[in-house]
């Protein structure tokens, strides 16, 4: 099968990198360390792998259950019709990663929604300022530590009658 | 001469509430039923208020439809204040009235805590005979109301 020849040919390619490897649900998931991981992505954007789109990123908050964040990439290959996963835990502490917006342009506006919300750093990303908050928002909202009633209007608010 | 007053009051009230013109501050799906109250299915300008103005300063009636988010506010409170007077407003909808199903960081729990509301139409989304409704609620508080006109001696 193709997908775990992709999962095998990745990681005889970057032992350091690769945690592990698995098919879930008939989509190949990859697990990543952070060092090495943009070694990876640039091996994914090019040929033969050839995942020219970055489908989607983001976050999971699993601080509660094993104090960690996860980020998950969504990569397709349209040469080969095929999708990867890769996930990457980061540690609440160093919530840091290095950007793709160099390989996936897109990765820009995902990367700024990303870290707004969980709070995540993209080192060497073109400019980190908030997407869709507002500057001066406080906190990142889809963390699940976040106050559910916590309010910070924009502006002044009149007083409830 | 407060007979005069009194006749030219109800006079203006029934002037004014015939002819509303109304500007829609559309965000989200309550617009749709906002559509099809302002057009011939169920036709808004039955009772006089088919005027739609996509531009505050002609307006005197502000329909907030839908949504109001945190970043939104400041925009829907600057075409308020650039309505002229006299002006009234309606929320239409679950989240114009209270924030709706949004009870979270983004979204403003209710325009009222942004500019003053006349008339609150719940639903998610309300059907077009629930705003029809409104309007003849807003039009009988309009009708009712004390009203201000130009050389009207004030305190009076």
């Amino acid at each position: 099968m193709e997908e775990t020849r992709v999962l095998n040919e990745l990681r005889t390619r970057f032992p350091g990198a690769v945690r592990d490897a698995l098919s879930l649900a008939g989509d190949d998931v990859l697990l990543v360390e952070r060092e090495g991981f943009f070694r990876l992505a640039e091996a994914l954007k090019a040929a033969p792998l050839d995942y020219a789109l970055l489908l989607d990123l983001t976050c999971v908050d699993y601080l509660a259950r094993s104090g960690c964040l996860e980020m998950v990439y969504t990569f397709l290959s349209l040469g080969r019709n095929h999708r990867l996963r890769v996930k990457i835990t980061l540690p609440a502490g160093e919530a840091r990663l290095p950007s793709l917006a160099p390989l996936w342009k897109n990765a820009d506006w995902l990367e700024r929604e990303v870290h707004e919300m969980f709070g995540v750093d993209f080192e060497g990303h073109p400019g980190l300022r908030p997407l869709l908050l507002y500057e001066g928002f406080e906190g990142h909202p889809l963390r699940k530590d976040y106050p559910l009633r916590r309010r910070q209007p924009l502006i002044p608010l009149r007083e409830e009658p | 001469m407060g007979f005069l007053t009194t006749t030219f009051n109800s006079l203006l009230g029934w002037a004014r509430k015939y002819s509303l013109f109304h500007y829609p501050f559309v965000t989200a799906c309550c617009g749709m039923e906002y559509m099809s109250a302002a057009c011939a299915h169920f036709d808004i300008d039955r009772f006089g208020a088919g005027w739609t103005r996509f531009s505050p300063r002609q307006a005197d009636m502000l329909l907030v439809v839908g949504t109001i988010t945190q970043k939104q506010a400041p925009v829907l409170r600057t075409v308020y204040e650039q309505m002229t007077e006299p002006k009234w407003v309606m929320a239409i909808g679950a989240c114009a009235v209270s924030g709706g199903i949004y009870d979270n960081y983004a979204v403003v729990q209710g325009v009222e805590a942004v500019i003053p509301v006349d008339v609150f139409i719940p639903g998610c989304p309300p059907r077009p005979e629930t705003i029809l409704d409104a309007l003849l609620k807003l039009q009988d508080k309009i009708q009712k109301q004390d009203q201000d006109w130009r050389w009207k001696r004030r305190g009076s």
